[in-house]
């Protein structure tokens, strides 16, 4: 065969090749969604049960309304969505594939080690996406009123959204690691509780007893709960949105790394 | 470059203290099927992924289609593809938009990609089930659809890790020209098997290795010979006549004939002129033989030969 390698077609205008390659990638993961929609399912139903129970539950107790709690309960919702998105998928995902071959013929193409990884991550994104769209229709049936206009409302969910995107690459860097998909999924649960409900989701820290407050304020969550709340409330948001960008920084800077390390040379 | 699609010196690999390859050397001229074979647990599939750079070796060198796998894995990966036990299509898309994603990660444009899945849908006969999901294919469409997939960017190289597992005997059959006509058109093929027959219609060289070493290699012809030699197949008319044409085989070569069935006998021979000894003496004493042949071991018959050798040897490698 004298056809020598892959054509390397024009490549002015188009992304680079390894953001190409996930992008690919990540429409290959969204086909897969669109013939079996659990993974939506599983992104939404977690977030819109805990905000109605939560809501219904201490609504009265917490802020003396469930129109008021929603205001204060809703951004934290959504930040959940956002990092259960990560935290069940992607990981998962990955480590199927890792399983079942694909990842080897991945791993044999001229493609960056990255773009199958980010691929997936990506693909979780968009399909939070879509769950925030319908978290927010069940926020608005429950009575939340956003307080910003919409550019900043876009920019609390951005800023949710790249905590989803940081915090993937936990669930990646194990799912790379381990042997089993269910590994992955015990350490979601595993962390579920502290990292989402350790949090300031349902009450201000400054009701919580000591030594739980010490969790809370370290848990990188609640400053994107409290980033997105004081967004979305019109309220200042002081220094919340900084830490989160500090943590988001090196949560991705020390897990994508890694991860793609050791996607690449995994036996 | 060199002349060589396939081309390795001294590879070895351990994986916690188990030695899957130590020292394997190999040389495929660009276009020729080398067949892989070995026991399971050998270092087949060992090999196949230090020279796709899916592995980096411990030590020693290889290249692919000129490419050396460690230095330059990106070139490599230009030239290669890989398909069998070990790699898959995805079973949740459908036969098409797997060899479409394979064209657009090989960066080809959304049309040159699905024109390209068209292709080779159609040249393995897969056009009617390319709309379908994987996973309702049947063992057979898969393997075609896994071959299709390792074809979309045109390598150089093809590796086949046991491409014909699970298949049916048609199926084979069918699998094994479309291997042939890779090759024809200039593609070098390593192929790994554990079905001799395979290895024997297909590969214009055979290796066999065991715990990661190359115990043989040649044509499969001169493999068959390296065991040695020749097999004298004697059958008798009347089962009363099978010890009289036992006396004439142990007469004749030392050693004692193997009976197969009541009327079948046969013995190893070192001399050609043997097999003629045997015919006349079984004339002079009018033993009455319904066939009486003299053949070269089956494929078979010389990998268990290597394979039972090999593991004489002790091998201190391996703690």
């Amino acid at each position: 065969m004298t056809t020598p390698t892959h054509s390397l077609n024009a490549q002015a205008g188009r992304p680079p090749r390894w953001l190409r390659h996930s992008l690919i990638l990540a429409r290959r993961s969204l086909a897969k969604t669109s013939r079996n929609p659990g993974a939506i399912v599983n992104g939404v139903v977690t977030p819109a049960l805990f905000l109605v129970l939560f809501l219904y539950l201490f609504g009265r107790a917490v802020a003396g309304s469930t129109d008021d709690y929603v205001q204060y309960l809703f951004p934290g919702i959504i930040v959940m969505g956002a990092s259960l998105a990560g935290l069940v998928s992607t990981g998962t995902n990955i480590n199927i594939d890792l399983k079942n071959g694909v990842t080897d013929r991945f791993r044999s193409l001229p493609i960056s080690r990255l773009a199958p990884l980010l691929g997936s991550v990506l693909a979780d994104i968009a399909r939070y996406l879509i769950g925030v769209a319908i978290l927010f229709l069940l926020g608005t049936i429950l009575g939340f009123r956003s307080h910003a206009g919409i550019a900043t409302t876009l920019a609390a969910i951005g800023l949710a959204v790249l905590f989803g995107f940081c915090i993937s690459w936990i669930t990646v860097l194990i799912g790379v690691m381990v042997k089993n998909a269910e590994a992955v999924l015990a350490f979601s649960f595993l962390t579920f509780l502290p990292l989402q409900l350790g949090t300031s989701l349902a009450t201000p820290t400054t009701s919580l007893p000591g030594w739980l407050q010490s969790w809370v304020h370290i848990n990188p969550v609640t400053a994107v709960m409290d980033a997105c709340r004081a967004l979305l409330n019109g309220t200042p948001p002081g220094d919340r949105i900084t830490t989160t960008l500090i943590w988001c920084a090196a949560i991705f800077l020390v897990f994508c790394p890694m991860a793609v390390w050791i996607y690449g040379r995994r036996e | 470059m060199t002349d060589h699609g396939l081309e390795a010196h001294g590879l070895t690999k351990r994986f916690r203290g188990i030695t899957a390859l130590n020292g394997v050397d190999l040389a495929i001229p660009r276009g020729q099927i080398l067949g892989l074979l070995g026991p399971n647990g050998a270092g087949k599939t060992t090999l196949i992924r230090v020279l796709a750079t899916l592995l980096r070796p411990d030590s020693g060198t290889a290249h692919v289609a000129g490419y050396d796998v460690t230095r330059q894995p990106g070139q490599v990966r230009r030239r290669i593809a890989l398909s069998g036990q070990h790699t898959s299509v995805d079973e949740e898309l459908d036969g098409r938009a797997n060899l479409v994603m394979i064209g657009q990660l090989l960066d080809l444009t959304r049309r040159d990609a699905t024109r390209r899945a068209d292709e080779l849908l159609s040249r393995f006969g897969l056009t009617e089930a390319g709309s379908r999901r994987v996973a309702t294919y049947s063992g057979g469409m898969r393997r075609r659809l896994d071959l299709a997939a390792s074809l979309v960017g045109h390598p150089q190289v093809v590796f086949l890790d046991e491409p014909s597992v699970g298949l049916d005997p048609g199926k084979r059959e069918e699998l094994w020209q479309m291997i042939r006509d890779l090759s024809s058109d200039g593609v070098t093929i390593l192929l790994t098997t554990q079905y001799l027959e395979e290895a024997d219609t297909l590969a214009d060289a055979v290796m066999v290795i065991d715990h990661g070493r190359v115990i043989a290699s040649g044509t499969p012809a001169q493999l068959k010979q390296q065991v040695g030699g020749h097999t004298v197949n004697v059958r008798v008319n009347d089962p009363a006549d099978a010890d009289r044409a036992a006396a004439i085989l142990t007469a004749v070569t030392d050693r004692t004939p193997a009976r197969a069935t009541r009327h079948q006998l046969a013995v190893p021979v070192s001399d050609d002129d043997d097999f003629f000894q045997i015919a006349a003496e079984l004339r002079r004493q009018a033993v009455n033989v319904s066939e009486l042949s003299l053949r070269l071991p089956s494929l078979d018959e010389a990998f268990h030969a290597l394979t039972d050798a090999a593991a004489d040897t002790p091998t201190p490698q391996r703690p």
